[in-house]
C-alpha cells in the first residue's frame, strides 16, 4: 500500500529536504511508523502520548484525520497524506 | 527586516479592527525565495475568540495547496491582539512553525492608534525586526488581476 506523504517545511530536516515521501501502511499510524523506519525523529514531532500533537494537522486526502479516527484513520493505496502545522496562537 | 506595501498594512489593520474584540488572522503569500508579500489572504479565526486564533483546518489545507500550486509560501503570517501589546505570547511562540515567515502582530487595544510589529520566531526564539512600509506605486504590478498591455 503506497501513499504519498506531504512534508511541511519545518519537518523537512527529517526527510533530507524532501517535500514528500512515499510510505506504506493501512492507517495513519502505520504510515508514520513506516516513515520513521527511514527518517528517524519525524514521528516524535507529530505524536505525543499515542495521540496526534495538538500543534499539527494531518489529512488523508481532504479529510482532517481528527474527524475520522485520528492515528487509526484508514489509508488506501494511492492516497495522499498531508502534514501541516496548525497556524494558531493568541494572547491567551 | 520586513518590507511591506502600505495597502497591505492598511488591509491587516482594517481586518483587525473589523474583528475586534476577537483576534483576526491571515497571511500574505509571496513567491518562494522572494521574501516579498504579494497576495493578501485574510483567514477566518475558527476560534472566534478575543484571546486565541486558529485557522480552520480545512481552510488551512486549501490555503497550502493553493500556495503550493503557485510556488508561494506564507511570507507574512499576521494576527491581532485585542487587549494586549503587539508582542508574541507564549502560545504564539509554541505554535510558530514557519521559520521563514514574518510573524506580524497588530494590537487594537487602543481605538485611536495601532501597533504594527514584526518578528521572526525560530525554535522558540523571538527576534523583533524593523518594518519598512513602501508605497504600492513602487510595486504596482502584482500580476493578480491578469491585466496585460500588448
Amino acid at each position: 500500500m503506497a501513499v504519498t506523504v506531504s512534508i511541511p517545511t519545518i519537518l523537512r530536516s527529517h526527510t533530507d529536504g524532501a517535500k514528500s515521501v512515499e510510505a506504506a501502511g493501512s492507517t495513519v499510524l502505520e504510515v508514520l511508523d513506516d516513515i520513521e523506519s527511514r527518517h528517524s525523529g519525524l514521528k516524535e514531532r507529530l505524536v505525543k502520548d499515542s495521540k496526534l500533537h495538538r500543534f499539527v494537522n494531518v489529512y488523508v486526502n481532504d479529510e482532517d484525520v481528527r474527524f475520522v479516527g485520528g492515528l487509526d484513520a484508514e489509508v488506501s493505496d494511492g492516497d495522499t497524506v498531508t502534514i501541516l502545522p496548525a497556524v494558531a496562537g493568541g494572547a491567551r | 527586516m520586513l518590507k511591506i506595501r502600505r495597502d497591505f498594512v492598511d488591509e491587516i489593520v482594517a481586518h483587525a479592527r473589523r474583528d475586534h474584540p476577537d483576534e483576526a488572522c491571515g497571511v500574505i503569500a509571496g513567491k518562494e525565495g522572494s521574501d516579498e508579500p504579494e497576495r493578501f489572504i485574510p483567514m477566518v479565526n475558527a476560534a472566534r475568540s478575543p484571546t486565541f486564533y486558529e485557522f480552520d483546518s480545512g481552510d488551512l489545507l486549501k490555503l497550502y495547496r493553493e500556495m503550493d500550486a503557485r510556488d508561494e509560501v506564507p511570507v507574512v503570517i499576521y494576527h491581532s491582539h485585542t487587549a494586549t501589546e503587539a508582542y508574541p505570547s507564549r502560545t504564539d511562540i509554541a505554535y510558530a512553525s514557519e521559520p521563514e515567515a514574518h510573524y506580524v502582530l497588530v494590537s487594537t487595544r487602543d481605538p485611536e492608534t495601532y501597533e504594527f510589529r514584526s518578528y521572526r520566531i525560530v525554535d522558540g526564539v523571538v527576534t523583533e525586526e524593523d518594518v519598512e512600509v513602501v508605497e504600492p506605486s513602487t510595486k504596482a504590478d502584482t500580476g493578480s488581476d491578469g491585466l496585460h498591455e500588448d
